[in-house]
């Protein structure tokens, strides 16, 4: 069974990016624009992991992050951050709202890969 | 999709982000501290960096980075948005914009402006106050053209990288020494609540090398007592692997900060000391094949049976994880092109009510649409000259044709209308540089900017457009000295509008400057031979006097204004747009540039009229009105010109047809028609034709592309019957009524 992804990012760019590189990696991907599209998409859509951006417009990454913990059908799903290196104490926030982990923007496909192969079984 | 597809879309997502920047810093230099605009700001930046380093565009990485540690520092409120700062902000808003341009369309930056940039901004970002605009380049930091970014000062929780290395192993001494590394790993409940999996760490841990594991479950409570939600277990591990201790912390990094993990390489010969010294007593599991398939129902499951089990957990977990990705790579081959138009197709979704059209289906569309109006009308006249038995249901149909078309026509025509919103944007970094470099203070105001005109004007307004406002910084408006010693704000203000006006679009651009110096432009204008000594001009015939060729008023022609680029230039390209400029100015108050345009260009409402036996189409849009001139209304004044009282007041009375050089005398105004147009700037007029066939909608064919200009007239069409029919121009007709020159002008052009 493919493995699902969803993916928030509120740059054009960076979601054709995320979906060019899952699909050629064998990944179901389904997109959302904010926070707060992603927990509606969440609902219906039963993601096996979900790959988020911290900077969106609505609903951030925290924030995004911090509900879906809160869901109780998703609040154990793994969620990986997309950060710039830079981001030291953005990585830090992220964990403490419960990400799972991050991969480090600009994601070359292959640690994109890795990363979401670690997190799921 | 491919690489470069996803660039292009990255660039144009760099317009939108960049439109949005710059109307964020905007609305910030107005006094406006809503945190979601420092965010926008802050996100329209971060977003530019970040797609930039997917394309590995350095240059422009490195200056989002800077750029953005700053608007982070105003976003934390550690950096007060005040004017000098946004000052700075606004030109890194540019040399942002230039940079993505170089980007993607080559070209080089101006480096040293943006290294000066680099250095406002960091400075700015370690607190320290912009420099005066007087003042020279800030103090010279190290020029590096890869910007270093330093900590700033108090910034505890601002930006600072963190190194990471994972290729330090690779200098482990030669001679092929494996290291061993021992793991002790105990995992907080948190590890769980953030999505990590104990298992899927040993999973991991064993793909590094050969593992040994070790459970330790002393710490779990009898199941009455259990929580399911605390971690209970922990593990001993120990993995003998090439890409020792730094390859295992690899692997832990997600998860390190919620458990309990020791991590050390232990030397081959000294395995057994150390671990007596340091631990208990462990003992090794040993990696028993075997157990895969047992454990292979456990893979999925939680810690309990990884405790039970957890080598064979993990391995199994491994190897299902690989089964699962091959059969998903198979199916993906199969399903990979549904899949794609199936998430493209959700994501359009997503994108909400707009979709991208190339523009050249829009203008087949339109050129089309133009075609059927042509065709529809043609079939209209055909029918009516066919038609004996007056009404018929061919006549019906004919009637919702007609109103169909003309529907389809305004639907089409809305597809290519946009905002002027854009080119006002751009006109904001014209006004900032040319404020930079002439030393004054100026205040752009915009009003209007979502009025909608058809995409071509857009296109070709922004040209003059910055041409004008350059004109108007640097001749218009005073130094900032000197408006203060007129008792002005020392802040010049241009103010640039759009706006609608009956079918057309009104923009205006005006200054609070000094005013055309009409002694100046006369003495020029004479000098120039434009104007005899003596002539007796009006000042509104005076201020014109600035669109003629090779006019400029400045004393030196300055590097901004001068570019060998007149308001004659200017003019010429917005009548090359079917549009009309005029200006008024006071004497110290300011001139106000007034541009009339049309909102398409490819189509208009014509009344049609007969000339000298031509048949012509005059814009209805200029018609306020018709009449049937009476003998007692026409008045003869001076030698030729006649004028026709209307209500009470007096219009000058104009034979098209005379002034077009259709007939060689004037035609009597009684046996015509008389049109009363309002032309920009010149009053009314009474147009003399001599009859008027009706009124409709007609397509605009370019004179210029298939023929050459020809003055008074501005474009041509085809009318139902097949025949070519001129569009007239209204204003140069009323023009040449007025001036000598201009009608030369259309003299020779019409015997030539």
């Amino acid at each position: 069974m493919k493995k699902k992804v969803l993916t928030v990012d509120d740059s054009r760019t960076i979601r054709n990016m995320l979906l060019v590189t899952l699909n050629n990696a064998g990944f179901e991907t389904i997109q959302a624009e904010d926070g707060v599209e992603g927990l509606e998409v969440l609902e219906n859509a039963n993601p096996d992991v979900i790959v988020t951006d911290i900077n969106m417009p609505r609903l951030d990454g925290f924030g995004f992050i911090e509900g879906v913990r809160r869901n109780e059908k998703y609040r154990a799903i793994p969620i990986l951050v997309l950060t710039t290196e830079s981001d030291a104490e953005k990585k830090n926030r992220a964990r403490q709202a419960g990400a799972t982990g991050w991969i480090v923007k600009p994601f070359d496909p292959t640690k994109l890969i890795d990363a979401i192969e670690r997190v799921t079984a | 999709m491919d690489m470069n597809e996803i660039k292009e879309i990255f660039f144009q997502e760099c317009e939108e982000q960049l439109a949005e920047l710059e109307s964020g810093l905007l609305k910030l230099n107005d006094g406006d501290r809503d945190p979601e605009t420092v965010n926008a700001v802050f996100r329209a930046v971060h977003s530019i960096k970040g797609g930039a380093g997917a394309f590995g565009l350095d240059d422009l990485v490195s200056f989002a980075h800077v750029f953005e540690t700053t608007l982070d520092c105003v976003r934390s409120n550690k950096l007060e948005p005040t004017q000098d700062v946004l000052k700075v902000m606004l030109k890194s808003a540019d040399v942002l914009a230039d940079l993505t341009n170089a980007a993607r369309d080559g070209g080089s930056v101006d480096e040293s402006r943006s290294r000066t940039l680099i250095r406002e901004l960091e400075a700015l970002a370690h607190g320290e106050a912009p420099a005066a605009a007087e003042a020279p380049a800030p103090r010279p930091v190290a020029a590096a053209p890869a910007p270093v970014v330093e900590k700033p000062p108090v910034n505890d929780e601002g930006f600072q990288p963190i190194p990471f290395s994972f290729g330090d192993f690779d200098d482990e001494p030669a001679g092929h020494y494996v290291p061993t590394v021992q793991i002790d790993f105990k995992p907080k409940k948190d590890l769980y609540a953030k999505g990590n999996e104990a298992v899927l760490l040993l999973r991991d841990v064993s793909r590094l090398g050969e593992m040994s594991v070790y459970c330790d479950m002393d710490a779990l409570p009898p199941l009455d007592k259990m929580n399911p939600e605390e971690a209970y277990f922990s593990w001993k591990l120990s993995v003998t692997t090439e890409k020792g201790e730094d390859g295992v912390r690899s692997v832990f990094e997600f998860a390190e900060w919620d458990c309990d993990l020791d991590i050390r390489t232990i030397e081959e010969d000294v395995v057994g000391e150390t671990a007596d010294e340091e631990e208990p007593p462990m003992q090794p599991v040993p990696f028993d094949l075997s157990m895969l398939d047992e454990g292979a129902a456990g893979a999925s499951a939680g810690e309990e049976q990884a405790a039970e089990n957890p080598a064979a957990a993990a391995v199994a977990a491994a190897e299902t994880a690989s089964k699962v990705a091959q059969v998903a790579s198979r199916a993906a081959e199969n399903a990979k092109a549904a899949a794609a138009s199936a998430a493209q197709a959700s994501q359009a979704a997503a994108a909400g009510q707009t979709i991208r059209v190339d523009l050249d289906r829009v203008d087949r569309l339109i050129n089309l649409v133009g075609e059927l109006v042509i065709n529809q009308a043609m079939l209209s006249q055909s029918v009516v000259e066919n038609d004996n038995n007056g009404t018929s249901s061919i006549n019906m149909g004919l009637e919702e044709l007609q109103q169909l078309t003309r529907e389809i026509q305004d639907s089409v025509m809305a597809i290519r209308a946009q905002p002027v919103k854009p080119v006002f944007q751009r006109m904001a970094r014209t006004v900032r540089e040319i404020a930079d470099i002439t030393g004054k203070s100026v205040r752009l105001i915009t009003e209007g900017e979502n009025t909608e005109v058809d995409k071509t004007v857009i296109d070709k307004l922004a040209e003059p457009l910055t041409h004008m406002i350059r004109n108007a910084v640097d001749h218009g408006l005073e130094m900032p000295e000197k408006r203060e010693a007129l008792g002005k704000n020392p802040e010049g203000t241009v103010r640039l509008t759009a706006k609608h006006r009956s079918g057309r679009i009104i923009i205006e651009l005006a200054d609070d400057g000094a005013g055309i110096n009409r002694e100046k432009v006369r003495q020029k204008a004479i000098d120039n031979d434009l104007i005899a000594a003596d002539a007796n001009l009006s000042d509104e015939e005076i201020d014109n006097l600035i669109f003629h060729a090779g006019f400029s008023t400045a004393d030196k022609v300055s590097d901004l204004s001068g570019r060998g680029v007149g308001m004659d230039v200017v003019k010429r390209s917005i009548q090359a747009l079917g549009g009309r400029i005029s200006i008024s100015s006071k004497p110290g108050q300011g001139s106000v540039f007034t541009m009339s345009l049309p909102l398409t260009l490819a189509v208009l409402d014509g009344m049609v009229v007969t000339v000298a036996g031509q048949t012509l189409v005059v814009p209805l849009t200029a018609i306020v009105e018709t009449l049937q001139p009476e003998a007692s209304a026409i008045h003869s004044f001076g030698a030729s010109q006649r004028l026709i009282s209307i209500r009470n007041s007096f219009c000058p009375l104009v034979d098209v047809g005379r002034i077009l050089n259709f007939r060689g005398t004037q035609a009597n105004p009684v046996d015509g028609v008389a049109l009363l147009v309002e032309s920009e700037g010149g009053g009314q007029r009474a147009l003399m034709v001599d009859a008027i066939q009706g009124q409709r909608q007609v397509v605009i064919k370019s004179l210029e592309a298939n023929y050459t200009h020809v003055p008074g007239i501005a474009a041509a069409t085809i009318l139902g019957d097949g025949r070519v029919a001129l569009i007239l121009d209204v204003d140069a007709v009323v023009a040449a009524s007025r001036g000598q020159s201009l009608r030369q002008d259309i003299s020779l052009a019409a015997t030539g």
